[in-house]
């Protein structure tokens, strides 16, 4: 038999019409995650055509991105931004209710950030096809899934057919080598490989990491290096399912249990590619060779050492990205040349499906603890689950004694729906995905880095090297 | 969807890339429930100052960009986030046609669901189309090419079945629910 990549086992079972030159594949989902805003419309839809929703046991629904990360008011009222969240909200509730979609919304005790909540559930799981109306949605290839985002019609199709219609994307292989140095972890390493292949450069592929740097990730770590496949333009990342990935899953709410769970490994031990099998493209790094990263520009692609200079767009011989770097620079404000380290920064923030789980908010506190906080800065857990475990260990303690703010869950300043944002001409370090202009607040400047990077610019006021301000230098 | 077999209009040029869906239009407008009346927040904050007044530099704000219908624009367009508010907006402001060498797969999949048109053109193409802001362009979907301001013509590629629906005004979501015996046998012999 010709060997296989992990993403052609998984995506060969869920074929249920394969594709033809006339049509594409009509490819089956085994997971839909619903949040607030990519939804309202795909409900309309079913409403307009009179349809039902197909599957409600593989619909799952959350909400996280228009909602307050403040605690109701003594009234007993969210604090929403304005009526237009309060309404969207409102809508999510009755949706759901309507269709019958099972949904953990604001005050339920298992909401969170739609792909920090998905996998703590179970619900996420080796060889599944897994969609949301959401780019991130990368994020569950962790497990060795085939998770992309989707519009808000597909989100409508899910719901109606439990199918997509897809054209089979290309494979690109990420292999990693090495050993991540102390003070690095997979955030350094995804801004690495995003830096390598550029914003677009893994557009119409899905890619698959590999190698000892990625075989030596938690499950956490993995999220992080897939959630951020997106910002290279590629709608998947996966990493092949291993012991790490089992122990992680085994005894949660929806993960299989019993002689269920026996079977269920055994079939998940069988999904890792084949030896020989072949990829479209493939790069490779050396994971030793890296140091913490940061980004500079406003693209996610856009990202330097933070020992590093910013780059001199004189020095780039191609017009196009020449130009490309000089309004970059001219948004963020930055001198060329200079070295990244010393540069003020205003705001901080960890969170976010990239960096808001329980790994992200412990190396936050290994800084914060101790020490306090010289500028702005929240911690936002990415769910209650990760809010409750964060606190049992005396997380939330460590985070205010340094002058933080300890957030409840959600997206927050990570996208700016919520009133969780940077004004403008401010700059932030931020745990997150993105550093668009504007991102994070209109006229506001991103630079993404890793937790442990995030929580040195908070007690340094400026972007500084971890390694330094954890030794104490 | 209205079936689109031809575009014949002038272009508007944004001469930058990567531009990101966070800029077709930020997410502070994507509280809303329907797809209505986006197009006055397409480019938001390239188009208008903070206060509401509009930016005259900006293209969309330029008299010669009134009843523009294609876009053209720099490498990788609608990168970033899989919101379908992108297209929306861009459709809802009058566009029918975006241009560019790469267009990022989630905007394209959308674009194609609401009568937008993606086209990606070779670099020579392009290049000369983001010289010529304003160009009276002709686009044949049928034969998928674009006529050059140089009188010279463009190939783009675009899959069958997408082509089909845009050529006949029909939605994918007809033909997936067609498929209710595949998927329900796909399901029985599942365990």
């Amino acid at each position: 038999m010709q060997p296989k990549t992990l993403f052609e086992k998984v995506w060969d079972a869920h074929v249920v019409r394969p594709e033809t030159p006339e049509t594409p594949a009509v490819l089956y989902v085994d997971l839909h995650l619903v949040h607030e805003v990519t939804s309202p419309q795909a409900f309309t839809l079913l409403r307009e055509r009179g349809l039902k929703l197909r599957r409600t046991g593989r619909t799952l629904a959350t909400m996280d991105h228009s909602i307050p990360t403040l605690p109701r008011g003594a009234d007993g009222k969210w604090p929403f931004i304005d009526a237009m969240a309060a309404a969207q909200v409102a809508q999510m509730e009755k949706n759901c209710a309507d269709f019958g979609v099972e949904l953990h919304g604001l005050g339920d005790p298992a909401q969170g950030v739609v792909h920090v909540f998905g996998p703590e559930q179970g619900a996420t799981q080796p060889g599944m096809t897994v969609v949301c109306g959401d780019s991130h949605t990368a994020t569950h290839g962790a497990f060795g899934a085939l998770a992309f985002g989707i519009g808000t019609s597909e989100v409508g199709h899910v719901l109606a057919t439990q199918c997509l219609l897809q054209r089979r994307p290309k494979t690109l292989a990420v292999r990693v080598d090495g050993a991540l140095g102390p003070g690095l972890s997979a955030k350094d390493l995804i801004l690495a490989i995003v830096a390598k292949l550029g914003v677009g450069g893994g557009t119409g592929h899905v890619i698959e990491y590999l190698g000892p740097a990625i075989r030596a990730l938690s499950m956490e770590g993995r999220m992080t290096l897939c959630n951020m496949s997106i910002e290279a333009g590629a709608r998947a990342g996966m990493v092949a399912p291993d012991d790490v990935t089992f122990q992680w899953l085994a005894g949660r709410p929806r993960a299989p249990k019993g002689a269920a769970w026996e079977e269920a490994v055994a079939a998940w031990r069988k999904l890792p590619s084949d030896p020989g099998a072949r990829y479209d493209r493939e790069i490779v790094l050396d994971a030793s060779a890296l140091e913490p990263m940061i980004t500079f520009g406003t693209n996610p692609g856009q990202g330097i050492a933070v020992t590093g200079k910013v780059p001199d767009p004189a020095a780039e011989a191609d017009r196009q990205v020449r130009a490309t770097l000089e309004a970059a620079l001219r948004y963020m404000a930055l001198t060329p040349g200079k070295p990244i380290a010393g540069q003020k920064v205003d705001v901080v923030f960890i969170g976010s499906c990239t960096n808001g789980r329980l790994e992200d908010m412990r190396e936050a506190a290994r800084v914060l603890k101790g020490r306090r906080v010289r500028i702005r800065t929240l911690v936002v857990p990415g769910s209650h689950a990760v809010k409750r475990a964060a606190e049992a260990e005396g997380i939330d303690r460590i985070v205010r004694d340094a002058g933080a703010e300890w957030r409840e869950p959600g997206c927050s300043m990570c996208i700016a729906m919520n009133g969780d944002r940077l004004e403008p001409g401010q700059y932030s370090v931020s745990t997150s995905n993105r550093n668009f202009e504007g991102r994070q607040g209109p006229g506001g400047r991103t630079l993404l880095a890793s937790p442990l990077t995030a929580a040195a610019a908070a007690v340094a006021g400026a972007v500084a090297d971890p390694r330094r301000v954890l030794e104490g230098r | 969807m209205e079936p689109i077999k031809f575009i014949e209009t002038k272009t508007v040029v944004l001469p930058r890339e990567n531009v990101d869906t966070d800029q077709i239009i930020p997410a502070r407008f994507l509280k809303v429930t329907d797809k209505k009346g986006l197009g006055k927040v397409l480019f938001c904050d390239w188009r208008y100052e903070a206060g509401g007044a509009p930016k005259p530099d900006f293209v969309l704000n330029r008299p010669e960009a009134a009843g523009c219908r294609v876009l053209v624009a720099g490498d990788n367009f609608g990168c970033g986030s899989s919101r379908e508010h992108a297209p929306w907006a861009l459709v809802d402001y009058g566009f029918q046609a975006v241009v560019s060498t790469r267009i990022a797969d989630i905007f394209r999949n959308n674009a194609l669901k609401n009568g937008l048109l993606p086209v990606v053109l070779d670099p020579e193409s392009v290049r000369k189309l983001l010289a010529a802001p304003g160009a009276q362009v002709r686009i044949d979907v049928a034969a998928q090419t674009v006529g050059l301001p140089d009188g010279s013509s463009a190939k783009f590629p675009i899959d069958a079945f997408s082509k089909y629906c845009l050529l006949n005004g029909v939605d994918e979501l007809g033909f997936l629910l067609d498929q209710e015996a595949s998927i329900a046998a796909y399901e029985a012999k599942r365990p």
